[in-house]
């Protein structure tokens, strides 16, 4: 099918925001100081927060995929006011400012707070841990990973787990060998959103985690500490933070087509 | 379109009228003072900005209150600001090195550190001492003004610190221990003062040997260099010592 050609004044609104969009990231990579660059990142603070920040973000993406794919399952197939609400819940945290979500984890899970005191009476003690990184970074990262796989999900259009349901195959079954390889490109960009999100939590760990090297300041974080006494160095910083993001977002691509090709 | 074109021009009359002048006397020229100050001070600047616009007819002092490097950045990136007041020496330094001010800056007001520990102190904390071992005590980072000044007191002290958390703006060390999730914290005096009935203060025996010395100048690049220096001749003055004092401030 060919399909009909768009307008042409397209391409300027369209090449303006391309333009929008790079141009910071440029301008960050011209501000770099190569020649420092190995002897800026080869610091001990730098280290420990790339590494603080690579641990907590498989842990954190970890518990998304556990928890979030059967909340993305179970939310594809409701219907009705609590399934909308439910929707709603799933991807708030996407749209609160981090201070926000950092305050309302203080106020749920902090020392003083409702759940917080009686889980410090079972001896667990979330405060300036790296645990409580993980938290933050979970919290802000699982609605990219359920948005995504239940949208992919409600729009599927195949009638395979029907098929295979009426061929005898439990519901577990049907989950694990039709319905959720089905969903695997929308499981793996979602994966990769949620991971990059939690690459990026600043705001929520700042507030609720607190910042000590090596235990909880994640790499934003020392970007923010850094660009206080030496600005090269934090955008050198920001430049590994890139970096990864656009290896994650590009093994995302790759991984989705692959599977699209499968399929 | 048409109607788009109408919406348009409707709301611009709007905005037109909202900043047309409402009294028919001849109104004073009207002024905007920028003033860059460190975050530490928006109390006491809050209150000398409206003395200020109380003398001045017509002027309206406009704060931006943030950390002391962040505003040097700021003002090095070009932002248009008239006075420029810093909360440690290191970073008025670097504006006038970067010939960000017009003539040298005067010293107004200095800062120590304290102990602060939530209502109640909780944890029986008694000081920089033994009673510290095992509990959550929260500092700004070395780096940043008040992690220096920690820094250079505990080592003049000779205690090891070992904090669970180094933050980058003094106002988190505040919530942090306002809140309970930290035992104790160190902060300017002016901080401890600010957070009221929410923590108690342990003073720190020896604090004053380290002081973080507040300087403010008018910025170079000012269109209004005379009103500028007022504001800073009304900081230094009088009114502004009293202002200051009654923020914790010490005042030369």
């Amino acid at each position: 099918m060919i399909r009909p050609p768009l307008p042409r004044w397209l391409a300027l609104p369209a090449a303006f925001a391309a333009i929008f969009l790079a141009v910071p990231l440029v301008a960050m990579l011209v501000r770099v100081p190569w020649s420092r660059f190995p002897a800026l990142l080869a610091t001990s603070s730098s280290l420990d927060a790339l590494w603080l920040s690579l641990r907590t973000c498989v842990a954190s993406t970890a518990v998304c995929l556990v928890l979030g794919l059967p909340l993305a399952v179970v939310l594809s197939r409701s219907h009705g006011r609590l399934a909308t609400a439910g929707r709603l819940l799933a991807s708030l945290p996407m749209v609160l400012p981090p201070v926000v979500a950092g305050l309302a984890l203080l106020v749920a899970l902090g020392r003083r707070a409702w759940l917080g005191s009686r889980l410090s009476l079972l001896g667990v003690d979330l405060a300036f841990t790296t645990a409580a990184v993980v938290v933050a970074q979970t919290f802000v990262a699982m609605p990219y990973l359920v948005v995504t796989v239940e949208g992919a999900l409600r729009s599927a259009q195949d009638d395979f787990d029907v098929v295979a349901a009426t061929l005898g195959a439990s519901p577990t079954t049907v989950l694990g060998r039709v319905t959720l390889p089905l969903a695997a490109p929308a499981i793996a960009s979602g994966t990769a959103l949620a991971f990059a999100r939690a690459l990026g939590e600043f705001g929520a760990t700042l507030t609720f985690a607190g910042s000590l090297q090596g235990t909880t300041r994640t790499l934003p974080l020392e970007v923010y500490l850094v660009r206080e006494t030496d600005t090269d160095a934090a955008i050198a910083l920001s430049v590994v933070l890139v970096a990864i993001a656009v290896v994650l977002v590009a093994v995302t691509a790759v991984l989705g087509r692959r599977q699209q090709v499968r399929r | 379109m048409r109607r788009t074109r109408g919406l348009v021009a409707a709301v611009a009359l709007t905005l037109l009228s909202a900043c047309a002048p409402t009294s028919g006397a001849a109104p004073p020229p009207p002024a905007r003072l920028v003033v860059f100050a460190a975050a530490s001070l928006s109390d006491a600047y809050g209150s000398l900005g409206r003395t200020f616009e109380a003398e001045h007819p017509g002027v309206t002092v406009v704060f931006s209150f943030d950390g002391s490097s962040t505003l040097v950045d700021q003002l090095t990136s070009g932002a248009p600001a008239d006075v420029f007041a810093s909360a440690d020496q290191a970073n008025m330094d670097k504006a006038t090195a970067a010939n960000l001010l017009s003539g040298a800056p005067a010293l107004f007001a200095t800062n120590t550190l304290t102990l602060i520990v939530p209502a109640g102190n909780p944890a029986g904390i008694t000081g920089l001492d033994s009673s510290l071992a095992g509990k959550k005590l929260v500092v700004c980072a070395d780096g940043v003004p008040c992690g220096s000044a920690t820094t250079t007191l505990a080592k003049q002290l000779g205690v090891t610190l070992k904090p669970v958390s180094e933050e980058t703006k003094v106002t988190d060390v505040r919530a942090k221990v306002e809140t309970g999730q930290a035992d104790a914290g160190i902060v300017y005096v002016t901080d401890a003062k600010s957070s009221g009935s929410k923590v108690d203060t342990i003073p720190i025996t020896g604090a004053d040997t380290v002081r973080n010395n507040y300087l403010v100048g008018v910025v170079a690049t000012s269109k209004q260099a005379a009103l500028a220096s007022a504001f800073v001749s009304l900081v230094t003055g009088p009114e502004g010592r009293t202002a200051l004092a009654a923020a914790g401030f010490a005042t030369p």
